[in-house]
């Protein structure tokens, strides 16, 4: 269990529920587990945007629904300009009297296939025009509605149905470019360290303008590993830097606990071994003769990863 | 929720993916002894089944998905086939 | 009430003012770029009552367009050609939502390959989308149907796109009426819709639905969209009472009482058209300008009132409908007026693809050459 929550202050997370019990989604799902943790930071004044994923599939069939907010339930490419939409929609009608009250939050609930492919124009133009949302990308790192197919956030070597050999390139970096766009807020956050989400999204609420936070989101169906595992997934995702933790204000970047400790050698990573033999997506890696070789190039390009960081947490 | 025929629009509601209680094949079933109150069976638990206040479950809605066993500090959930459960 | 000379796209800027529209998204794309810059000055001047928003390409424009819409603003945009093709999987999304979006589409013909000038298949491409579709003749009726459309669309819940050809009236230069505002403010009240995307109203909008109910808001769209028919000629009757403006209901003909040729098309053709009719009767052929001003629903209804028995009917098409004769008018006068009356004969071309010049001479010859055909 997790020495990484210490002073654990859930008792004051709200009891607040945003997501309805008897969701569709599969047992052990990243997916309700985030979104509850987001509806108690944002509370019930919020609005969200979703396009196709499995967050959609397992809403429930017409005229139920398991989200207890207003939900615009949007096309595949359309996250970043409906959200932007309904934001400018609200600041208007507060300003013609056609609304009164506190300007609820406008947010967007979006796989990585949303995010990272064929709904990133539309984000990263949100992101220019500094648009007033938080955008969350849920990251499972494949089109896990679709029968986990292959997306931009899949990592290297990992099997899809569209990879069956494991995928030969690696995967994009969304988050980064959000700190160079120099949004608002940008942050990483992992559904093992549910406190430093919730303070996450605690803050981008408190902020005017264009928010990003992406949650690294282990899909049991789509990587092969037990319903009951998702969170020690993500947590040796982290120990092992497979993800890092960080935010930036405005182009600014702070590495967070533990990435940070990892990264400058305080404290060191969990082999990463640990991390890819509780998934099926790498048996193949783990089987073959490659295997020593495979394990070394991630382990660079983790180490790559966290040493451009810290080069540029000094910026 | 003032609903109006004409735009497609749902309602929130439990069980909007069904009784999905009838998924599970193990129960988890909590030692009120061994608790400590930690929450994070509560946090974590996907569906929001496990009741802030006294770590009760609905078991119409808990999909047995063994993850508040696994995580829980204390070891105080047990994972129990549903079949043996009295 | 001011009379102005101008183009057709600051006709429609006007109006789209003259509205109070909450929120405006746009894209540029030719012949319509001048509208969406228009609307930028009119806002950036503070004249807009609403909002202004522009987006990186026409998916997003709908994608704003109809979540604003849905948040409870009346909403505006404009688009042309390979913009409307682009935004093809949001005007789905827009009339299945009953959003009453109203956008204008300045008729651009499609690539490849690439060509600017004014045809029809954009917006015929775009039929079955579920949309009302009007077709404007000029910068007088360019002006006037935005505020119709409003009235419809937010009446009927179905969104609305205003059709006129690039350049022929979008950049040229003609008189125009505009309207005081306290008549357009009698006329368009307000958007106050029933529901709003916000917390207040709550709800999921466009979730997954199961055959049944899937079905069952369809057909009532496509139901609603043929409904809509009489509530445009009733609200056209109430402008005209209100402004004395007529462009006609659904379809335009006021021609000679006696008339038994009709030769129809929509757009700007259908002006043209007026002077080939003349040019037929001065022929001795009792001959009339059909106008079609609304394209969906289609007017059939207003067809088959309209033709007298042994009508000859002479369908000019600025589209091609692939695989079969002639364009889509063509197709859709014939199913609206099979078994109606085995008198009526009809005849038809598809002309003036990618911006040909169409003048009342090349109509005429067109229309005879037709009539030969008929005998
Ligand atoms: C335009 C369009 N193309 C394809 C699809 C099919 N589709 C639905 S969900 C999905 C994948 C979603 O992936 P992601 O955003 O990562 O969400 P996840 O399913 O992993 O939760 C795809 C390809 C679609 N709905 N719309
Ligand atoms: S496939 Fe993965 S992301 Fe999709 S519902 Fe199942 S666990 Fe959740
Ligand atoms: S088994 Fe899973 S669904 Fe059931 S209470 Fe535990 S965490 Fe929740
Ligand atoms: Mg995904």
């Amino acid at each position: 269990m997790s020495d990484t929550i210490k002073n654990v202050k859930l008792a004051d997370m709200p009891a607040y529920e945003l997501v309805k019990a008897g969701t569709g989604g599969c047992a052990g799902c990243p997916s309700p587990m985030g979104l509850r943790i987001v509806g108690k930071a944002l509370g019930p004044n919020s609005i969200m945007v979703m396009t196709p994923s499995c967050a959609v599939a397992s809403i429930g069939v017409m005229p139920k629904s398991c989200y207890d907010v207003p939900v615009l339930n949007v096309c595949f490419a359309s996250a970043g300009a409906s959200a932007a939409g309904i934001s400018m929609s609200l600041d208007a009608q507060l300003k013609n009297g056609a609304l009164s009250g506190e300007k609820p939050t406008v947010f967007t609930w979006v796989g990585d296939g949303g995010t990272y492919d064929i709904g990133f124009q539309g984000i990263s133009a949100a992101a220019e025009r500094n648009d007033d949302f938080i955008h969350f990308c849920y990251n499972n790192e494949a089109y896990s509605n679709t029968g986990v197919q292959r997306s931009g956030a899949t990592p290297k070597y990992a099997v899809t149905t569209t990879t069956p050999a494991g995928k030969e390139s690696q995967k994009k970096n969304v988050p980064l470019l959000m700190l160079e766009q120099r949004i608002a807020y940008v942050a990483t956050a992992s559904l093992a360290y549910p406190l430093d989400f919730y303070r996450k999204v605690q803050k981008a609420k408190s902020i005017q303008g264009f928010k990003y936070i992406e949650l690294h989101a282990p899909c049991g169906p789509g990587w092969k590993f037990a319903s009951s595992d998702t969170v020690e997934l993500a947590r040796l995702a982290v120990k092992s830097g497979a993800w890092l933790l960080w935010e930036g204000e405005h182009g600014k970047l702070t590495l967070n606990a533990p990435t940070k400790q990892l990264a400058e050698g305080k404290m060191p990573c969990a082999e990463l071994e640990e991390y890819l033999k509780l998934q099926g997506r790498f048996a193949h890696i783990m089987k073959s003769t490659e295997k020593a070789a495979a394990i070394e190039a991630m382990k660079s390009e983790i180490r790559r990863e966290m040493d451009f960081m810290l080069g540029r947490e000094k910026l | 929720m003032n609903n109006l025929p004409i735009n497609p629009l749902s309602c929130a509601t439990e069980g909007a993916g069904g009784p999905t209680g009838t998924w599970r094949s193990h129960r988890p079933v909590i030692d009120p002894a061994k608790c400590t109150g930690c929450l994070l069976c509560w946090i974590w638990c996907p569906e929001g089944v496990i009741a802030k206040e006294d770590r009760s479950i609905n078991y119409d809605y808990c999909k047995g998905c063994g993850l508040c066993a696994k995580e829980c500090p204390a070891h105080a959930i047990t994972m129990i086939k549903e079949a043996d459960h009295e | 009430m001011s009379k102005r000379m101008d183009t057709g796209n600051s006709a429609c800027a006007l109006a789209v003012k003259a509205a109070k529209v909450d929120f405006i998204a746009a894209y540029p794309i030719t012949p319509q770029t001048s509208i969406s810059e228009k609307l930028a000055d009119y806002a950036a001047a503070g004249e807009l009552s609403g909002v202004y928003l522009p987006v990186e390409s026409e998916h997003s424009v709908m994608s704003a367009v109809a979540a604003a819409s849905a948040a409870g603003s009346r909403t505006f945009t404009a688009t042309s050609s390979q913009g409307l093709l682009y935004m093809h999987e949001i005007l789905h999304y827009a009339s299945g939502g009953r959003l009453p979006i109203v956008m204008a589409n300045v008729n651009r013909a499609v690539c490849a390959p690439w060509c600017l000038y004014a045809d029809h298949q954009d917006s015929v491409s775009q039929r079955d989308t579920g949309w009302l579709q009007f077709h404007c003749a000029s910068h007088q009726e360019i002006y006037d149907t935005i505020f119709l459309a409003y009235k419809v669309a937010e009446k009927v819940k179905i969104p609305a796109m205003i059709n006129y050809d690039g350049f022929l009236l979008s950049h040229s230069m003609l008189s125009f009426e505009t309207l005081e505002q306290d008549l357009v403010d009698q006329f368009l009240t307000p958007y106050r819709p029933d529901w709003k995307l916000h917390p207040q109203w709550g709800g999921t909008f466009g979730n997954v639905a199961a055959a049944a109910e899937y079905s069952a808001y369809r057909n009532t769209l496509a139901e609603d969209t043929l409904k809509a028919a009489a509530v445009i000629e009733e609200e056209a009757r109430n402008y005209q009472k209100l402004t004395g403006r007529w462009h006609g209901g659904m379809i335009d003909v006021q021609g000679p009482e006696d008339a038994d040729v009709f030769l129809m098309s929509m757009g700007s053709m259908a002006a043209e058209m007026e002077l080939a009719a003349e040019a037929l009767q001065a022929m001795g052929i009792k001959a009339d300008n059909l106008k079609v001003r609304v394209y969906r629903p289609f007017p059939a209804e207003a067809l088959r009132q309209a033709l007298p028995a042994h009508a000859k009917l002479l369908v000019f098409d600025r589209n091609l409908a692939y695989g079969h004769e002639g364009g889509a008018l063509l197709m859709e006068a014939r199913s609206a007026l099979y078994n109606r009356d085995e008198t009526v004969k009809i005849a038809g071309i598809s002309l003036g693809i990618g911006g040909i010049d169409l003048p009342a001479s090349l109509l005429t010859e067109k229309a005879l050459a037709l009539l030969e055909g008929l005998k």
